[in-house]
C-alpha cells in the first residue's frame, strides 16, 4: 500500500518534472538555434517558468492584491458558475434521458435537435442569454450557468439514455414477475444500471461546465471569473504574458478539480464487481 | 375438488408475423406440490411456455390458469416466484437487500423483511453473508441468493429457467438435493425447465417431453421414484430406466424431425 | 412499407417538431412584441441567410477548413501516441490518469497564447482546435487497445501470432467503437476550438468575427444567419463522422458494445 502511493508519488513528480523541462528544453532550443518554424521562440511567446510561478506572487495590478490571490478569487466565481452549470445540466440532462427512454415518438422528434444543439457555437449566443437572463434581474453568474448547462445536458441526456436502454433484459423480466411499477422498476432497477454510464457523462460534463462557464463570460463582460481574467490578460499579453500563463495554470486546475470531485463520488457511489470497472 | 396449480389450455405462440411457432396447441395441468420438469431440443418453446405461465409473454391463442385465476391476475398477485439461468442479483445490493427485494414492493416494513429474509438464508444455508455482494460470492452461491429471493413472499408456485444450467456438475448435483429439501419444506408447486436429463428425473414428479419445431408436448413420463430422493437415488436401477425412456423420447423426436 | 416511406415515417416526429418549433417562434416574436436584438424572428433570420450568403458561406467555409484541419492534426497525432502507448504498456498505464487529467483542464482558455504564437489567422485555430481534438481521441483509443479480453489474445497466441497480427486483427477492430466515440466528439470541439480562437483575435474571413461585427453592429439578422451556418457545418461534420463510423464498424459487425 505505501509501496503502492510511494511509487504514484514517484510518477506524479516525473511527469512534473518531465513536463517542465520540457517546455524548458524546448524554449531553450529554439532560443539558442533561432528556429522559427513552427513559431518564432522569444521572451514573450514562452515565458520562463520561475518567471509564470514567481508572477503569481506579484500584485495582478498596480495597488491590486498579489495575482494568486485575485485568480483564486475569480476561480471560485467561475467555478460557482460552472457548478451551478452542472447542477443545472445534470437534472435536465437526466430528465430528457428518461423522457427519451420512456417515449419513442419523443425520442424521434427531439433527439436529433439535442444533437444539433451542441453545434451551435455558444460564444455567440452567450451575449443573448446574458441580455434575456439579465433582465430578469437574476444575479450576474446565474446566466453564465444556463450558458454552461448547455454544454454538459447534452452527455448526460444521451448516456442516461444509453443506460437505461442497456438494462439486462431478465434483471427487467425479473421486476415483471414481481407486477412491479415503472416507476418502481426504472428506480430499483434501471437507475443503478446506469449509474456508470451516468458517472462517465458526469465526468465529461464537469469539465464542459467549466469550460462553459469560462466560454460564457468572454463576451458577456463579466470581469469576475476567470474568463474575464484571461480576456484581460489576453490584452496585456505582449507587456506581461506570464499573467496570462498563470491564469490558464489556475483554469487548467479548477479543470481537474472538478473531475476529481465526480470521480471520488463515483468511486463512493458505484457499487460494482471489481473486474467491471471500466 | 381444488383448482389445478397449473392449467394450460390450448396454448400456442408465434413469434412475428408469420415466423416461427414456438409453441402449438399446449394442453397441461399440474396438480398443487407438484415438480415438473420440462425437456427438450433448443427451440422446443420450454422457456417460452415458462414464461406464458408467468405472464411475461402472451400467449397468441389460448390461455394459462394459475390456481383458478388467470395468469395475468395471479403475477399481480404475486403468487409466483421465478428463478433465471442467471442468478440476476443486482450488483449494488448485499445478499441481503437481494433477497428482500421483492419484500420491499410489497411493502413489508424492515423488522419484517429481516426476519423474513434471516429465515430463508438459514434455509438455502447462506447464513453469515448477508453483507456480501452477489460477486464476491460463488456461482451456485449466487444461485442459491436467487432461490431465496424467489421464496421470500411464500409463493404456491415456482418457476425455474435453467437455474443450475451454468453450474458444474458437481455444485450441480448438490443444489438439486439442496432443491427437493426446500420444495419438501415450502411444499410449493415447481416448474423446472432444463436441459439435463438427469437433472429432470432425478427432481420431478412428471417429466414433460417437448419436441421442436414446432414446439408440442411429445410424452409426460411419471417418474415413480420415492421421495425423499438421495444421492442414492441416482444410483436406482429405475433411475437408469426412466432416464433411459427420456433419452429414447428425445432422440425420437430428434429423427423424427431430421427424417423430415 | 417502401424505404422512403419507412424513412418518413422515422424523421416525421422530428420534421413535425421544426415546423412547429419555427412557426412558434415566429408567432411568439410578434405576439410578445420581443426586440430584434434579443431574438429576431426566424423569417428575418431566413432573409438575411439569403442574402448575405456571399459573405456567409465563405467565412462559414473558412472556418471549417480550420476546423478539419486541427481535427486531423489532432485525431491523427491522438491516434499514433495511443499505439505507440499501447505498445509500451507500463508506460501507457503509467500516464493515463495524466492524460485523462489533461482532457479535464479547459484548453480553450489557450486560445490567446496560441494567437500569440502562430498569429491571428488560419494556423493559430487549427492548433487549437487539434489541441482540443487531442486528448479524447487518445485517451479512448488507448482504452479500446487495451479493452481486448484476455481469452481473444490466447486464442491468437496459440496461433503463434506476433504483436502485429496482434495488433490488426484484434486490437484495432476492438478499439474502433472507442476510437469513433472519441472522433464525435472532436469533430464538436473542433469547431468549438475555432470558432473561439477566432474570438480572441481574427480575420474579416472568418465565421466567428462575422458573428461578433455583426452583433457590434446591430445586425441581429445577420448575426443569427451565421450562427445559422455554423449549425449547419457543425452538423454536417458530426453527421460525416457518425456515416463514416457506420461504415466502418459495418465491416466489423463483432466489434463489443459501444462504451462512453
Amino acid at each position: 500500500m505505501a509501496v503502492n502511493l510511494l511509487k504514484r508519488l514517484g510518477i506524479f513528480v516525473a511527469v512534473l518534472v518531465g513536463l517542465s523541462a520540457l517546455y524548458m528544453g524546448y524554449r531553450q532550443l529554439f532560443l539558442t538555434t533561432g528556429w522559427t518554424w513552427p513559431f518564432k521562440v522569444d521572451e514573450y511567446a514562452m515565458p520562463r517558468l520561475q518567471d509564470i510561478v514567481s508572477r503569481l506572487w506579484k500584485p495582478a495590478a498596480t495597488e491590486q492584491p498579489i495575482l494568486v490571490q485575485v485568480l483564486v478569487e475569480k476561480a471560485l466565481f467561475t467555478a460557482k458558475e460552472a457548478a451551478a452549470g452542472f447542477a443545472l445540466g445534470a437534472i435536465v440532462g437526466i430528465a430528457i434521458g428518461v423522457v427519451f427512454h420512456f417515449s419513442n415518438l419523443v425520442r424521434r422528434g427531439f433527439l436529433p435537435y439535442a444533437v444539433g444543439s451542441q453545434t451551435v457555437p455558444i460564444l455567440a449566443i452567450a451575449p443573448m442569454v446574458v441580455i434575456w437572463l439579465g433582465g430578469q434581474g437574476l444575479p450576474v453568474w446565474m446566466p453564465v450557468a444556463v450558458i454552461s448547462a448547455f454544454l454538459t445536458f447534452f452527455p448526460v441526456a444521451i448516456n442516461t439514455l444509453r443506460g437505461l436502454d442497456s438494462t439486462d433484459p431478465r434483471k427487467l423480466e425479473l421486476m415483471r414477475s414481481y407486477a412491479a411499477s415503472g416507476w418502481s422498476t426504472l428506480w430499483r432497477v434501471k437507475f443503478p444500471c446506469a449509474l456508470p454510464y451516468l458517472f462517465s457523462a458526469f465526468k465529461v460534463a464537469a469539465t464542459a461546465s467549466v469550460v462553459g462557464a469560462i466560454i460564457g463570460e468572454l463576451p458577456s463582460s463579466i470581469q469576475d471569473g476567470l474568463g474575464g481574467a484571461i480576456l484581460n490578460f489576453a490584452q496585456y499579453y505582449s507587456l506581461d504574458p506570464s499573467a496570462l500563463w498563470a491564469t490558464n495554470i489556475i483554469a487548467a486546475a479548477l479543470g481537474i478539480i472538478f473531475f476529481c470531485i465526480v470521480a471520488v463520488v463515483e468511486r463512493l457511489v458505484v457499487r460494482r464487481a471489481p473486474e467491471n470497472v471500466a | 375438488m381444488t383448482a389445478a396449480a397449473v392449467s394450460i389450455r390450448n396454448i400456442s405462440k408465434t413469434f412475428g408475423k408469420g415466423g416461427t411457432i414456438a409453441l402449438q396447441n399446449i394442453e397441461l395441468e399440474f396438480q398443487p406440490g407438484e415438480f415438473i420438469s420440462l425437456i427438450g431440443p433448443s427451440g422446443c418453446g420450454k422457456s417460452t411456455l415458462l414464461r406464458v405461465i408467468g405472464d411475461l409473454i402472451e400467449p397468441s391463442e389460448g390461455e394459462a390458469i394459475i390456481g383458478g385465476k388467470k395468469a395475468h391476475q395471479a403475477r399481480l398477485d404475486r403468487d409466483y416466484g421465478m428463478v433465471f439461468q442467471e442468478a440476476t442479483l443486482m450488483d449494488w445490493r448485499t445478499v441481503e437487500k437481494n433477497v428482500s427485494l421483492p419484500l420491499e414492493m410489497m411493502g413489508w416494513d424492515r423488522g419484517a423483511r429481516r426476519e423474513r429474509v434471516r429465515e430463508l438464508l438459514a434455509l438455502v444455508e447462506l447464513t453469515g453473508f448477508e453483507d456480501h455482494h452477489p460477486w464476491q460470492l460463488s456461482g451456485g452461491m449466487q444461485q442459491r441468493v436467487a432461490i431465496a429471493r424467489a421464496l421470500t413472499f411464500k409463493p404456491s408456485l415456482i418457476l425455474m429457467d435453467e437455474p443450475f444450467g451454468a453450474l458444474d456438475e458437481m455444485t450441480r448435483d448438490r443444489l438439486n438435493l439442496e432443491l427437493l429439501r426446500i420444495w419438501e419444506a415450502t411444499g410449493a408447486t415447481v416448474v423446472f425447465v432444463t436441459h439435463s436429463i438427469a437433472e429432470a428425473v432425478f427432481l420431478s414428479s412428471r417429466v414433460v417431453v417437448m419436441s421442436a419445431r414446432p414446439g408440442r408436448v411429445q410424452r409426460i413420463v411419471e417418474t415413480d421414484l420415492p421421495y425423499p430422493r438421495t444421492n442414492d437415488t441416482r444410483e436406482d436401477p429405475r433411475f437408469f430406466e426412466l432416464a433411459t425412456e427420456v433419452r429414447e423420447l428425445l432422440r425420437e423426436s430428434h429423427e423424427a424431425r431430421e427424417g423430415q | 412499407m417502401t424505404r422512403v416511406g419507412r424513412l418518413l415515417a422515422e424523421w416525421a416526429p422530428a420534421l413535425a417538431i421544426l415546423v412547429l418549433g419555427l412557426v412558434g417562434w415566429e408567432v411568439a416574436v410578434n405576439l410578445f412584441g420581443i426586440q430584434k436584438f434579443l431574438l429576431p424572428k426566424p423569417s428575418e433570420i431566413i432573409t438575411a441567410f439569403w442574402d448575405e450568403r456571399s459573405v456567409l458561406w465563405p467565412a462559414g467555409w473558412y472556418t471549417f477548413t480550420e476546423a478539419f484541419w486541427g481535427f486531423v492534426a489532432g485525431v491523427s497525432c491522438g491516434i499514433v501516441a495511443a499505439l505507440v502507448l499501447a505498445r509500451f504498456r507500463p508506460l501507457g498505464s503509467a500516464l493515463m490518469p495524466y492524460f485523462i487529467a489533461a482532457s479535464a483542464i479547459p484548453i480553450i482558455a489557450f486560445a490567446p497564447i496560441a494567437n500569440a504564437w502562430f498569429g491571428i489567422e488560419k494556423s493559430s485555430k487549427i492548433f487549437i482546435a487539434a489541441l482540443l481534438c487531442f486528448f479524447p481521441v487518445l485517451v479512448n483509443t488507448l482504452r479500446g487497445l487495451r479493452s481486448v479480453r484476455p481469452q481473444q489474445v490466447e486464442l491468437m497466441r496459440s496461433y503463434a501470432a506476433g504483436e502485429t497480427a496482434l495488433f490488426r486483427r484484434v486490437r484495432v477492430p476492438t478499439s474502433l467503437p472507442y476510437l469513433f466515440t472519441s472522433l464525435k466528439v472532436a469533430s464538436v470541439l473542433a469547431m468549438i476550438g475555432a470558432i473561439v480562437g477566432e474570438y480572441f483575435g481574427g480575420s474579416q474571413q472568418q465565421l466567428g468575427i462575422q458573428i461578433k461585427n455583426s452583433a457590434a453592429l446591430f445586425q441581429f439578422e445577420t448575426a443569427w444567419a451565421a450562427i445559422l451556418v455554423a449549425c449547419i457545418l457543425g452538423l454536417a461534420f458530426y453527421m460525416a463522422v457518425s456515416f463514416a463510423e457506420l461504415v466502418v464498424i459495418r465491416r466489423y459487425p463483432s466489434a463489443p458494445r459501444q462504451r462512453g
